[in-house]
């Protein structure tokens, strides 16, 4: 029976790919291990080996198809004997891809992507951007990138260090085109070494330069952590203002996909307990941008939580020449008067989707984008909560001391009188994050549970 | 080195080549005896305060390490930074910082050189190219290789100097460090200053590597063992080691064998060694009595040297004074400088 190839995913979040370039043809033989296509991610390009020997059958995803979804069958592999006549009886794509998956004799269109996009879309114009202003649509990936790199030509004591961020282009290509532009004097590959790397970027910074550290995930930071605390945070306070440090420690941070407990951890709660530290972990891509470019001009020490789930989304990002976001504002992206839902980074995606389903039920949530952790917006959220009465904080990480812990004590001390029902945490599960498919998606919070939470506080 | 360090029977040991160092103009064994001197008598005068309650916390000292910070200094121009651990009042004061900031910072009062919110182990100056005063272990290791990163970013041909202890040696990230610096070739000298305790753990017990020179090896960083006790062979140290790194050859270390004749901290009886190792250290090696030893030689008269010392005791009382008259902060900077 002829063997199917399918889409390989590259990456743990990977969803869709380009098919670049078919280097055999129909009809050639095929020996396992011959690189026979090249695909194309917003990350890299890859090569496809053959894991099976024959001949190639039938291409059914013709080269330059964009965002085919992974797991859809690309070509048909022939076994000794069998023709171009047995194609016919290639099994039916694996379980998985079936529902987004072309039929494999279909003429090849780029079929649909799995997972639709983040909610992006927004019903609250940005107080930030001018109105009129012209938007592109951009990746969070690429906004970080422009954010650099127009930091590092307005200020050449702005520079970059980590684990392949030069050469290698940026192992999540954040740092793309970063190296050829500005040399390798300014974007720096460091050796597998977050606790020496963090403090030789803490000192620099002491003497005014301001470096823009990226770890390949704040998970390692935790090796780093002493110097981004004792030593970054603390040193202005300890010099009685003599000696500060700006600097941007940023990287992705949180859960990817099935990456298991040790690469998986949400640390916003952790940071933003540090006094001496700004916290900021965005949602959109016109906020990556203009964050960070705030965050790396800030004379203070920025921690800048990403999150590597939204690296490929895409966003309307405002064309200006200099677009820079104010470290410490939340911003409402959506309003409403039954309850208001608090979240950040990627737990804007459950509130927002939430917020929909809350919708077509009757109820309006006002969706709070948090934006910065510390300073927090205390503001925004009071009077958010003195409208609606009710709150549910949405995030990633853990109940006890988290996020949401601080934001629930916020709201009784400010707004206790207003509040109509207690103040409720949708979390991750108080669990290290699990590997199996279905366990990870029960320990992070979902839209249901943040529609279930709003529900229970309007007594619906 | 043949022989492990416990063989050494007390002594502070000169594993150097043996030869003598360069001799000192009478100038610099004056500028050096009362470099050291202000060091002692500072330090003496800490103690004191601290036992009646004027300063508090942890107080760590310098008395018997003198040499070190005065000879490096002395090898160092304008614009080279220097960084250490704790143990921090002599550098800070071989840099040229004000006694009466430094003392006024121990007592925790407003005319301190942190305003009173670091304390003896957090003192800063950007004017004296003084970047502390770091409390974890091992910390300012990297720190000062930042700091040598920004001279090399910046093409300055400033050096840094970085300090720490035999204790810190043994940090993982002191060795993050050198590979860093000797990969890209920064101009740092890693002082390690061996006292030959950290805490209260000998160097026999806790380093697998006793001779602090090779730390580098594999990073193909060259190392010298320099007798610390002997202020102009840290100079002369010094000075090769400021050369290789200005050179662009990257880092360079220096072992300074030296001995702390208190204790790790004031809190500190002590019982790790005898009565006796410490008496034998001051009596045969002392790095002041050195210094005095030949300028007595050399005709330099006991008035002379008397004046000296006056004049640092005026200093140090003077700073006694001012850090226990100085107002102590007003509340309000509780909530200043932890954000500009």
């Amino acid at each position: 029976m002829p063997i199917q190839v399918l889409m390989p995913a590259l990456s743990p979040t990977m969803e869709k790919g380009n098919l670049a370039k078919w280097l055999k043809k129909e009809g050639e033989t095929i020996k396992s291990g011959d690189v026979i296509a090249e695909i194309e991610t917003d990350k890299a390009t890859m090569e496809v080996e053959a894991t099976d020997e024959g001949t190639l059958g039938k291409i059914l995803i013709p080269e330059g198809t964009a965002d085919v979804a992974v797991n859809t069958p690309i070509a048909t592999i022939l076994a000794d004997g069998e023709s171009a006549a047995d194609l016919s009886k290639a099994p039916a794509p694996a379980a998985k891809s079936a529902e987004s998956a072309p039929p494999a004799a279909a003429k090849a269109e780029a079929p649909a992507p799995k997972a639709a996009p983040a909610p992006q879309a927004v019903a609250e114009p940005d107080p930030e951007v001018p109105a009129g202003t012209e938007m592109v649509t951009q990746t969070i990936r690429e906004a970080l990138r422009d954010a650099m790199a127009e930091e590092m030509r307005r200020d050449p004591d702005v520079f970059v260090m980590g684990e392949e961020v030069a050469e290698y282009q940026g192992a999540y290509k954040v740092t793309q085109g970063l190296l050829q532009e500005f040399g390798p004097k300014r974007v720096i590959d460091t050796p597998i070494t977050e606790h020496g790397f963090a403090g030789v970027g803490v000192g620099a910074a002491m003497t005014g330069l301001k470096p823009i550290v990226e770890f390949m995930t704040f998970n390692f930071a935790m090796q780093a952590i002493d110097q981004i605390i004792n030593s970054a945070a603390k040193t202005l306070y300890m010099s009685g203002g003599q000696m500060g440090c700006s600097i941007v420690f940023r990287g992705p941070n949180g859960a990817a996909a099935r990456v298991a407990a040790q690469h998986s951890q949400d640390y916003s709660a952790w940071y933003s307990n540090i006094p001496g530290l700004k916290v900021v972990a965005p949602f959109s891509a016109a906020d990556y941008k203009g964050l960070l470019k705030a965050a790396i001009r800030d004379p203070n020490p920025v921690i800048f939580l990403e999150n590597e789930v939204l690296y490929g989304h895409s966003g309307e990002v405002p064309k200006l020449d200099d677009f820079v976001i104010p470290i410490g504002k939340a911003r409402i992206v959506r309003s409403g008067s039954h309850v208001t839902l608090i979240s950040w980074s990627n737990g804007m995606t459950y509130a927002l989707k939430a917020a929909d389903e809350l919708a077509k039920e009757g109820i309006e949530a006002e969706v709070i984008d948090l934006r910065t952790l510390r300073p927090m917006d205390t503001e925004t959220i009071i009077n958010s909560v003195k409208k609606t009465g009710r709150a549910v904080t949405v995030e990633e990480g853990w109940a006890q001391s988290g996020v949401g812990a601080e934001i629930a004590a916020r709201i009784m001390e400010n707004a206790f009188d207003y509040l109509d029902a207690p103040v409720t945490r949708v979390s991750g599960k108080d669990v290290p994050m699990p590997y199996a498919a279905n366990l990870e998606k029960l320990a992070l919070p979902s839209a249901a549970e943040v529609v279930e939470a709003a529900k229970a506080v309007c007594y619906r | 080195m043949a022989a492990p360090k416990k063989a050494a029977a007390g002594a502070v040991q000169d594993k150097t080549d043996g030869a003598s160092p360069p001799e000192f103009t009478k100038e610099q064994e004056l500028k050096a005896l009362r470099e050291m001197l202000l060091i002692r008598r500072f330090e003496e005068k800490a103690g004191q305060l601290y036992g009646m309650g004027a300063i508090g916390g942890f107080c760590h000292l310098y008395i018997g390490q003198e040499a070190v910070v005065v000879g490096m200094q002395m090898a160092l121009k304008e614009g080279d930074q220097v960084i250490t651990g704790y143990r921090d009042h002599g550098h800070m004061l071989a840099t040229g910082m004000d006694a009466n900031g430094v003392m006024a910072e121990l007592t925790g009062r407003r005319g301190g050189y942190s305003k009173g919110k670091g304390g003896s182990m957090h003192m800063f100056s950007k004017e004296k190219h003084f970047y502390g005063g770091h409390g974890i272990v091992g910390a300012q290791v990297s720190l000062g290789t930042g700091l040598a990163f920004a001279n090399h970013y910046r093409g300055n041909g400033n050096v840094s100097v970085t300090y720490f202890g035999d204790g810190a040696a043994n940090q993982g990230q002191v060795y993050e460090s050198f590979n860093m610096a000797e990969l890209w070739k920064l101009p740092v000298i890693y002082v390690i200053e061996n006292n030959r305790y950290a805490m209260g753990t000998s160097v026999s017990r806790a380093s697998a590597q006793q001779d602090f020179s090779k730390r580098g090896a594999s990073f193909n960083i060259p190392g010298k063992q320099v007798d610390g006790m002997d202020v102009r062979a840290v100079k002369a140290a010094g000075e090769e080691a400021a050369e290789w790194c200005r050179a662009g050859k990257g880092p360079y270390i220096l072992e300074m064998q030296t001995y702390r004749y208190r204790g790790h901290s004031m809190s500190d009886p002590a019982k790790y060694r005898t009565r006796e190792e410490v008496e034998k250290v001051r009596h045969d090696q002392d790095p002041i009595e050195q210094v005095r030893n030949r300028l007595l030689a050399a005709k330099v008269s006991e008035a002379d040297l008397k004046a000296i010392d006056a004049e640092v005791r005026d200093i140090v009382n003077a700073s006694a004074d001012f850090a226990q008259h100085d107002p102590e902060p007003d509340a309000a900077e509780l909530w200043t400088d932890v954000y500009r």
